[in-house]
């Protein structure tokens, strides 16, 4: 209990000296945020969404409010982390803004604190509206300390051309938590393309407690990538929730490389019929990585389609956790769910847990899953050295296919390729 | 015929699976360019003769020897028979999740070509070297940039084994139930290509259970293979007896034997 007081207290600092600039609504929904994460405490085993999942690293660790960095990095510094040079781009260190390094475009991709003050009626209108905080401490604790974060906003019928880049970077100096809050909204009709990268400069240990919103209007069409590379010592939590309108498409990327421990709370709200969804994820790890993804497709309305890919790579001592739920609700009906979880185990040391979970109280739906856990197919390593391909490079081969699968399904080929790169860098060695 | 040199010799193979001896005692030579055909009933050893001249790790070689090109086969790793021009077509090609049939293709030319001492093809030569195989059997490249055997038809599969036949050049290619699963037209394109891939220089062992494909395919040397043996050996006119006669009057006979 000594950390939540802790948390509890340095907000109750902040509050008083230093919050003060916020409006009244924005306030109250901080104070939700506090009393309901001082009431829930940190998960524990002993809860369903949390069984393979310790979080006492965080839990026992000491963690401080981010100050504002000392020195602002060069461009130069985070040139390995940005795909492109051009185009909207939003750069955040130790959680605060960095105007220098960051190229908004106008108030549709700006800093979140920036269009609190300056676009509060559309702030207010969607901020927390969709991201869960009950029975969720880490986003409560999160929506406590709102402050600052990615704002994308694409107007009706508008289409961002570029892909848009939100770029949050660690410093690693301190041992820091920050909670970064993210806000997207596509009005109808509306395209884009997003990457959300989170890394580090540094070595050090720090925790990033992360929400994203992403709030898709009937007829728009997201793509988000969504790049977990933080630091080997590092804890990264994060929560990401879509609410999709009526025929909007969703294409949800996401790649955990980085970080000891983390965990990623993947919410989907089919709210209106025809939604088209893919939800498409890799974890590569290694070490005593530790990642956990728990996913939620929520089919609330009917005629929608939803395709979840989940593999898994896993090596030395890692382990992978991948929850998949899928609820169909009364009347979604004519419901396509289809989910595959696949887990790929390099050593015998590693460990994988799947499991699907299916809620379905329509009657004409269809819904299929399927997950695997085991090594390299002998079958395909056979086949490969039938073909002359050496043994060792068969494994190889066939461990990149498993993580090709996935980025394949990407369509920001410049990303597709700088993962593809990060891949082949970790097989390599 | 018997002037030429032997590629692959087989004498007194006998091998077991998981502790059962499928092989007992199987001879066979084949000389450079012939085609030969082995036949016989289901589970009468047909498949683990291909799997274990392939070098499948799960057949065990308790006796006998195999000779290709003067080497003793069972001292090379699959891959290095592969590299040195062995070629199993597969009854039952694997799929391979995430590698596009160009890349895979490309990734087992090369290592035979380094093999060979020839520099290895980049993405835009390779490219050539296909587009020329395809013409010369006659295939579009529809099946390229898909995963490996991913959602392929039975067709599709069988074909695409033979492509790579085609493109990675073997010395002794081994067709392993090549026709299964196949359908006229589909047998019809199989063998059609196979028979633009004959040459001197170019040696096949076609298994099959059934005498069709080689109607389109006409081999050199037909043998029967029943329970681990080869117990007759002849003419493409063999097939045709088969057909007519199956495959009983053979087995009784190596009841016998």
């Amino acid at each position: 209990m000594a950390h939540v007081d802790q948390l509890v207290g340095s907000y109750r600092a902040w509050a008083s000296n230093g919050a003060g600039r916020a409006p009244a609504w924005l306030k109250d929904l901080r104070e939700g945020g506090i009393a309901r994460f001082h009431e829930l405490g940190f998960p524990n085993m002993k809860q369903e969404a949390w069984r393979f999942t310790s979080v006492a690293p965080i839990a026992e660790g000491s963690f401080e409010q981010a100050q504002a960095p000392a020195r602002v990095p060069t461009l130069e510094a985070i040139r390995p982390f940005l795909l492109f040079e051009a185009g909207p781009r939003l750069v955040f260190v130790d959680g605060f803004f960095e105007r220098s390094l960051s190229t908004p475009f106008f108030d549709d991709v700006q800093s979140l604190a920036h269009v609190v003050h300056h676009r509060q009626d559309l702030v207010r209108q969607y901020l927390g509206k969709y991201a869960a905080t009950d029975g969720r401490p880490f986003s409560a604790l999160n929506t406590a300390f709102v402050k600052d974060g990615a704002f994308v906003h694409v107007p009706a019928r508008a289409n961002i051309a570029e892909p848009v880049q939100l770029l949050f970077l660690a410093t690693g100096d301190k041992p820091i938590v920050t909670h970064p809050r993210n806000l997207v909204v596509l009005e109808r009709e509306a395209r884009a393309s997003i990457v959300e990268t989170y890394a580090s400069l540094g070595k050090g240990a720090y925790w990033t407690n992360s929400v994203t919103e992403i709030v898709v209007g009937d007829g728009a069409r997201v793509d988000y990538h969504r790049v977990q590379r933080e630091a080997a010592r590092a804890y990264h939590v994060a929560t990401t929730q879509t609410h999709q309108g009526r025929d909007s498409t969703v294409h949800l990327h996401t790649v955990a490389f980085g970080a000891a421990l983390a965990r990623h709370d993947i919410g989907t709200v089919m709210a209106g019929s025809g939604g088209t969804l893919i939800l498409n994820g890799l974890y590569l790890l290694a070490g005593q990585q530790h990642a956990d993804h728990h996913t939620t497709i929520d089919h609330a309305a009917d005629h929608c389609e939803s395709h979840e890919y989940f593999n898994g790579v896993l090596d030395e001592k890692s382990r992978g956790v991948f929850t998949g739920r899928i609820i169909v609700r009364p009347g979604a009906q004519k419901t396509d769910s289809k989910q595959t979880n696949n887990n790929l185990l390099l050593s015998t040391d590693a460990h994988a847990d799947s499991q699907p979970q299916l809620e379905i109280y329509a009657d004409d739906v269809k819904c299929t899953h399927g997950s695997t856990v085991g090594p390299l197919d002998p079958r395909a390593l056979f086949y490969l050295r039938s073909r002359g391909i050496a043994d060792a490079d068969a494994r190889r081969l066939l461990t990149y296919g498993f993580a090709a699968e996935i980025l394949g399904r990407m369509d920001v080929v410049a990303l597709r390729a700088e993962l593809d790169h990060i891949v082949r860098d970790r097989l390599a060695a | 015929m018997a002037k030429q040199k032997a590629l692959l010799e087989v004498k007194q193979l006998r091998v077991a699976v998981a502790g059962n001896e499928i092989l007992k005692g199987v001879d066979l030579t084949i000389a450079d360019g012939e085609v030969h055909a082995i036949m016989g009933p289901n589970g009468s050893g047909k498949s683990t003769l291909a799997q274990v001249l392939a070098g499948h790790p799960a057949y065990e070689v308790r006796a006998g020897s195999v000779k290709y090109d003067g080497k003793d086969l069972f001292d090379m790793d699959p891959e290095e028979r592969a590299r040195d021009g062995v070629f199993l077509a597969f009854q039952y090609p694997v799929e391979i999740r995430g590698i596009t049939n160009s890349y895979f293709l490309r990734s087992a030319l090369n290592a035979i070509r380094k093999h060979r001492g020839e520099p290895e093809l980049d993405p835009i030569d390779f490219l050539q070297v296909l587009e020329q195989k395809l013409k010369a059997i006659g295939w579009d490249d529809s099946m390229m940039n898909r995963p490996v055997n991913e959602g392929f038809s039975g067709g599709e599969k069988k074909r695409n084994e033979i492509l790579q036949l085609a493109v990675l050049e073997p010395r002794l290619a081994i067709l392993d139930e090549t026709d299964s699963g196949l359908d006229i037209d589909a047998l019809k394109t199989v063998a059609h290509a196979v028979n633009q891939l004959r040459g001197p220089k170019r040696s096949f062992l076609i298994v099959t259970h059934y005498q069709r494909l080689l109607n389109h395919i006409t081999p050199d040397v037909v043998h029967v293979l029943a329970d681990g043996r080869i117990v007759k050996s002849g003419g493409p006119e063999l097939a045709q007896e088969l057909e007519a006669k199956g495959y009983d009057w053979l087995r009784d006979a190596a009841m016998v034997s």
